[in-house]
C-alpha cells in the first residue's frame, strides 16, 4: 500500500519554522557579541537551520490535512529541539560536556518545561544562558498558536473543548483566519512579556529589586508568561527582592489563562472570563492549595512573618499548577503535606488555550463533572443529563476522548516512574520512590523541579543517560498533548 | 373593520364566528367542504382558494381589508401569506405559527416578514399549562389587568368544604372574589347568591390573584403547591412548558421516548432532567417514583397518547393531570374521563387573535366554554352606563345580565358588590353571555 501522507508538505513547512528560526539565534550571535562571549555557538546553528529550513521549504506543498499537520507538529519541536542542542554542545561547558545533557536542557526549553541539568551557572556564559529563556519563550508562541490554531483544526479534544468554554463556535473564529487569530494571540503573549520586563525594570528602578539588571529582566519575562521556568540565576527568582516575587506571580498565573478569555477581557469585555467555570476552577485550586501549604508553613514555624509565608505558599503553588517552575526557596525542604500537595498540582495545570502544559483544568472539571453525572445515572439510569461547560453541553465523544486523554497520561506517568526507579537503582544513584514520581511527573508534565537532587535548587545531571533520554523523549510527547506523536506510530496514519 | 382570515381551521372558524356579528369576514380556505359549511354557519364571504396566492387576496380584496389573519396549519404558509398580502394592502398582518424559531426572528427584528403580529400557538399553549400549574385545581386560567386579577374554572371535587355552600356563602368566605359562571351538562347558569354549589360543578371564578390562589388551595385540600413536575413527551410545547417552568425555578422532568430527541432537548433544557422512556413502562415509572409528582402534563403530539399517557399518570399516583388536546371537541371528553385539566393549544391562539379586533376601550378578552360566554376587560369612559352609579342600578339599566367580577382602580382591586359605585377610568372584569355579548357591550 501506498504511504498516504504528504510527507512533502509538512517537510516543507517545517522548513519554514526552521527558517524562522534563525531570527532569534541571528539575535543571539548579536547578544553573545554584547557580551564578548564565542560566537560560533550561535553563528552555526543560524547557517545550518537557514540551510536546512531552504532546502526543506523548496519541497512542493499542497494544502496540509490533519496528518500532515501531526506530522509537522511532532517534527517542528523535535527540529527545534534539535538545533537548539548545537550552542550548548558547542560551548561545551561544565555538564553540556555530555551531548545527553544538551540535548535534554534544549528539549527542557523549547517544551517550556524548566527542567535543568546545570550544576554550577558560574560555567556558563550569559548569551547561552538567554538562549535557555529564548527556546522557551518560543516554545510557548508556539502552543499558543498550536492550541489555539492547529489542534482545533485536528479536533483534538482539548480544543474542542475550548470552543465550548469560550464559548465561541469555532475558536479560531476570533478572527476569520487562523494567521489572523495566531497574529492576535501572539501579539497579547509579546505584549505581556513586554509588560512584565517594564514593570520588573520600574521596581529595579525604584530600588525595590537591587539585584535586578536588564538582563535578569529580560531572562525573566521570557520564561514567566511562556510558563517554562528556566532561570539564569541558580537561586531563580529567589535571587530577587520579595517585590519582584510578587511581581512575577502575575504574569506566570496570566500566562496559564486562556489567551481568547484574556482577548476578550482586553476589548472590554470581563463577562466571559467571569463566567468561565474553567477559570473560576482554575482559580479556586490555586487558591485553594495555597491555603493549604500556607497553614502547612505556618504550623511548622518555617517562616518568621505572615507576608513571607504567603508570599512563598502562593508563588510556589502558582508556579507548579501554572507548570512554570521558578521557585523562590528550596521547597523541597518543606514538610511533607506542603510537598504532596505541590506534588499533586504538578497533574492540574492551567488552563487550555494556554502556555500552559500538564494535564489542564478543563479535563480535571469535564472529569469531575462527568463522573458526577455518572453517579446520577447510575440512581436514575433512563435521565440523559449532558456535561455542561460555563452552560454549554459538551459533546459525549469529546467526554471520552478526555477520559482516555487523562487515563494514558496518567499511565505514562506511572511507567516513566517505574523506569527512573529502576534506571537509577542501577547506577546506584540516591532517589526515593518519591523523588521518582516527581521527576517523571515534573518532566513528562513539562513543570521543571522536582524533589530530592532534582529538586527546585538541584539538577537533573545525577540522573543516568538512559533516564535522561527517556525524559527528554516523554518531555517532547507530553508537551504537544501525546497525540501528536503517538499518531505516528499506527498503521492507520501512514496507510490509506 | 374588513377582516380577511386565511385557513379555516379550528382556530380561523373560532376567530370567523366571534368576528362575524360587528365585522366584514371574508375566510379563504383550500378545501372546498370547510368553504361551504362555513358559507352556511356564519354571516362571513368563503372563498375556496390558496392564500399565498396574489389572485385569490385580490378576489378577497385584499386591498381593502383593516386586519389580516393567516391561520392555517402550518407556519411557512402563514408567513408567507402575510407577506403575500403586504404587497397589496395595508392591512395590519397576524401569522400564526407554532415554532418559536420564526417568533423569535420576528421578535428580534422587530416585525420580519410582513407580519405586524405574531401568535405561537406552542407558547401560548405552554404558558396556559405554566398558568393552571400555578394554581392547584385549576383548568383554565387567564389573567386580567396586567396580572392583579385572575379568571379561573375549577371542578368542584367531592369532600370540598364549598360543596354544598351557596354562591353567596362562597362569596363571603373570600372577599376579594366573585362566582361568575356555574356550567351544568345542561347549560351555563348566571349564579345568583342563592345558587348552591354541588359536587363536580364547573364554576367560572374572577378576583384578585391572592384570593384566586386561596380559594383554588381551599378547594382542594389535599393538593399542596405544584412543584414536582413531570412532562410527558417531547413535543414543542413540552420544550416551551419546560422553559416557562425553569425559569421559574422548577426542575421539571420530562420523558422522551426517543433517546436522540431526548438528549437534544436535554442539551437545550438545563433546568430539566430529561428521561429516555416510554411513559407507559410501568416499571420505569415505579422506578423513577413517578406516582409522587404532584402533576404530570402529557404533551405527546398525539390526542390519543396523551389520554392514555394522562391515565397512566393518574393510575401510578400523580395528583394531577394536564393533557394537551389537539381536537377541541374532545377537552370535555378528557374532563369527563378523568383528566384533570385539557388543554386546547388553539383557544388561545384564537382569544389572542381576537384581542387585536377589539375596539379602543376593550383591553382583553377571554372565551370560555366553546364560546358560550366571554370575559371582557373594559376601562371605562364617560359614555358607559356603568360610570358613577353603584353596580346594582347600572346593572339594571343594561339590555342583559352581565357579572361584573373585579374592578382595578390605579392598579388596586377592588372588590365589586351591589353597592360599589364604578369610576371613569377604572378597569372592569365582566363577564357576558356570548349571545349577549354585542348588545351589551356597546353600553359599558
Amino acid at each position: 500500500m501506498a504511504v498516504r501522507v504528504d510527507v512533502r508538505t509538512s517537510a516543507s513547512l517545517l522548513g519554514v519554522v526552521l527558517q524562522a528560526l534563525t531570527v532569534p539565534l541571528a539575535a543571539l550571535v548579536g547578544v553573545a557579541a554584547l557580551y564578548g562571549d564565542s560566537l560560533l555557538p550561535f553563528v552555526v546553528p543560524t547557517l545550518l537551520s537557514l540551510a536546512v529550513g531552504t532546502g526543506l521549504q523548496r519541497f512542493e506543498r499542497s494544502a496540509p490535512g490533519p496528518r500532515e499537520a501531526f506530522l509537522l507538529v511532532a517534527l517542528a519541536w523535535l527540529a527545534v529541539a534539535l538545533v537548539g542542542t548545537i550552542p550548548f554542545v558547542l560551548t561545551g561547558a561544565g555538564v553540556f560536556a555530555s551531548p545527553a545533557n544538551a540535548l535534554f536542557e534544549a528539549m527542557s526549553g523549547i517544551t517550556t518545561t524548566g527542567a535543568t541539568v546545570i550544576t554550577d551557572f558560574g560555567l556558563h556564559s550569559r548569551s547561552i544562558l538567554l538562549w535557555r529563556s529564548v527556546l522557551q519563550w518560543l516554545g510557548g508562541l508556539g502552543i499558543l498558536v498550536l492550541a489555539v490554531g492547529l489542534l482545533s483544526e485536528l479536533s483534538v479534544s482539548g480544543a474542542q473543548l475550548m470552543e465550548t468554554e469560550t464559548q465561541t463556535q469555532d475558536v479560531t473564529k476570533l478572527a476569520p483566519k487562523i494567521a489572523e487569530t495566531a497574529r492576535l494571540l501572539g501579539g497579547i503573549y509579546t505584549g505581556l512579556t513586554g509588560l512584565m520586563v517594564v514593570v520588573l525594570l520600574v521596581l529595579a528602578f525604584g530600588g525595590l529589586a537591587p539585584a535586578l539588571s536588564l538582563y535578569d529582566a529580560i531572562a525573566h519575562a521570557l520564561t514567566a508568561v511562556s510558563t517554562a521556568g528556566f532561570s539564569p540565576e541558580a537561586a531563580s527568582i529567589g535571587a530577587f527582592s520579595p517585590a519582584v516575587q510578587w511581581a512575577t506571580i502575575p504574569f506566570m498565573f496570566v500566562g496559564a489563562t486562556n489567551f481568547v478569555l484574556l482577548y476578550y477581557l482586553l476589548q472590554g469585555d470581563p463577562s466571559r472570563l467571569r463566567a468561565s467555570e474553567e477559570f473560576r476552577f482554575y482559580l479556586a485550586i490555586v487558591l485553594g492549595a495555597t491555603a493549604l501549604v500556607a497553614i502547612s508553613l505556618f504550623v511548622n514555624g518555617r517562616f518568621g512573618t505572615v507576608e513571607t509565608t504567603l508570599r512563598h505558599a502562593l508563588f510556589q503553588v502558582v508556579s507548579i499548577v501554572t507548570t512554570t517552575g521558578y521557585a523562590t526557596v528550596d521547597f523541597d525542604l518543606w514538610s511533607p503535606l506542603s510537598r504532596h500537595v505541590l506534588f499533586v498540582g504538578m497533574f492540574v495545570g492551567g488552563m487550555a488555550g494556554s502556555t500552559t502544559c500538564s494535564i489542564k483544568t478543563v479535563r480535571w472539571l469535564v472529569v469531575l463533572k462527568s463522573f458526577r453525572r455518572d453517579l446520577f445515572t447510575a440512581i436514575h439510569p433512563e435521565a440523559i443529563r449532558p456535561v455542561r461547560l460555563t452552560g454549554s453541553p459538551v459533546e459525549e465523544s469529546t467526554i471520552r476522548d478526555i477520559y482516555t486523554y487523562t487515563l494514558v497520561s496518567v499511565v505514562i506517568f506511572a511507567l516513566l516512574t517505574v523506569f527512573v526507579v529502576v534506571d537509577t537503582t542501577w547506577s546506584a544513584a540516591a532517589l526515593s520512590e518519591f523523588e521518582a514520581m516527581g521527576a517523571a511527573a515534573s518532566t513528562f508534565l513539562n513543570i521543571g523541579p522536582a524533589f530530592g537532587f532534582a529538586g527546585p535548587y538541584g539538577s537533573y545531571a545525577g540522573f543516568p543517560v538512559a533516564t535522561k533520554l527517556v525524559m527528554t523523549i516523554l518531555m517532547w510527547i507530553g508537551r504537544i498533548e501525546i497525540v501528536p506523536v503517538l499518531v505516528l506510530f499506527t498503521r492507520a496514519f501512514w496507510r490509506s | 373593520m374588513r377582516v380577511i382570515i386565511v385557513g379555516a381551521g379550528q382556530v380561523g372558524s373560532s376567530i370567523a364566528e366571534s368576528l362575524d356579528d360587528d365585522h366584514e369576514v371574508v375566510v379563504i380556505d383550500t378545501d372546498d367542504s370547510r368553504v361551504e359549511s362555513l358559507t352556511y354557519s356564519l354571516d362571513v364571504l368563503a372563498i375556496e382558494g390558496d392564500g399565498t396566492s396574489l389572485a385569490t387576496l385580490r378576489e378577497a380584496d385584499v386591498g381593502a381589508a383593516d386586519l389580516f389573519i393567516a391561520s392555517t396549519d402550518d407556519d411557512e404558509t402563514n408567513i408567507v401569506t402575510c407577506a403575500t398580502a403586504k404587497t397589496a394592502s395595508d392591512a395590519f398582518t397576524i401569522a400564526r405559527v407554532r415554532s418559536t424559531n420564526y417568533l423569535q426572528t420576528w421578535e428580534e427584528s422587530g416585525g420580519a416578514f410582513g407580519v405586524d403580529f405574531m401568535v405561537s400557538t406552542n407558547l401560548l399553549a405552554a404558558e396556559t399549562i405554566t398558568r393552571v400549574i400555578g394554581l392547584p385545581a385549576a383548568q383554565n386560567v387567564d389573567v386580567f389587568a396586567e396580572g392583579s386579577v385572575l379568571l379561573a374554572e375549577f371542578c368542584i371535587p367531592a369532600n370540598s368544604p364549598i360543596a354544598g355552600q351557596t354562591v353567596a356563602e362562597a362569596d363571603d368566605q373570600f372577599n376579594e372574589l366573585t362566582v361568575a359562571a356555574v356550567l351544568h351538562e345542561d347549560g351555563l347558569i348566571v349564579p345568583d347568591g342563592e345558587t348552591k354549589l354541588a359536587t363536580g360543578d364547573e364554576i367560572v371564578v374572577i378576583g384578585s390573584a391572592e384570593s384566586t390562589r386561596a380559594f383554588a388551595a381551599d378547594l382542594a385540600t389535599d393538593r399542596d403547591e405544584n412543584r414536582d413536575v413531570i412532562i410527558i413527551g417531547g413535543s414543542q410545547i413540552a420544550v416551551q412548558t419546560a422553559e416557562l417552568l425553569g425559569e421559574r425555578g422548577l426542575q421539571p422532568r420530562l420523558i422522551e421516548r426517543d433517546p436522540e430527541r431526548a438528549r437534544e432537548l436535554a442539551e437545550r433544557l438545563p433546568q430539566t432532567t430529561v428521561m429516555s422512556s416510554d411513559a407507559t413502562d410501568r416499571e420505569f415509572l415505579t422506578r423513577e417514583h413517578v406516582g409522587d409528582a404532584d402533576v404530570a402534563i402529557a404533551a405527546l403530539g398525539a390526542d390519543e397518547k396523551n389520554l392514555l399517557a394522562s391515565l397512566l399518570a393518574d393510575r401510578v399516583g400523580v395528583d394531577r393531570t394536564i393533557a394537551v388536546v389537539e381536537s377541541a371537541e374532545y377537552t370535555d371528553l378528557f374532563e369527563a374521563v378523568g383528566v384533570d385539566a385539557a388543554i386546547n393549544p388553539r383557544d388561545a391562539t384564537a382569544e389572542e387573535i381576537i384581542r387585536f379586533t377589539l375596539d379602543g376601550r376593550m383591553e382583553n378578552v377571554a372565551i370560555i366554554d366553546h364560546d358560550r360566554a366571554e370575559v371582557l376587560e373594559i376601562q371605562i369612559d364617560d359614555d358607559s352606563t356603568l360610570a358613577g352609579q353603584p353596580i346594582t342600578d347600572a346593572t339594571d339599566d343594561l339590555p342583559a345580565r352581565v357579572t361584573i367580577g373585579a374592578i382595578t382602580r390605579d392598579g388596586e382591586f377592588i372588590t365589586p358588590r351591589g353597592d360599589t359605585v364604578v369610576e371613569v377610568g377604572d378597569h372592569v372584569v365582566v363577564f357576558v353571555e356570548t349571545e349577549v355579548v354585542d348588545a351589551v357591550a356597546s353600553r359599558l
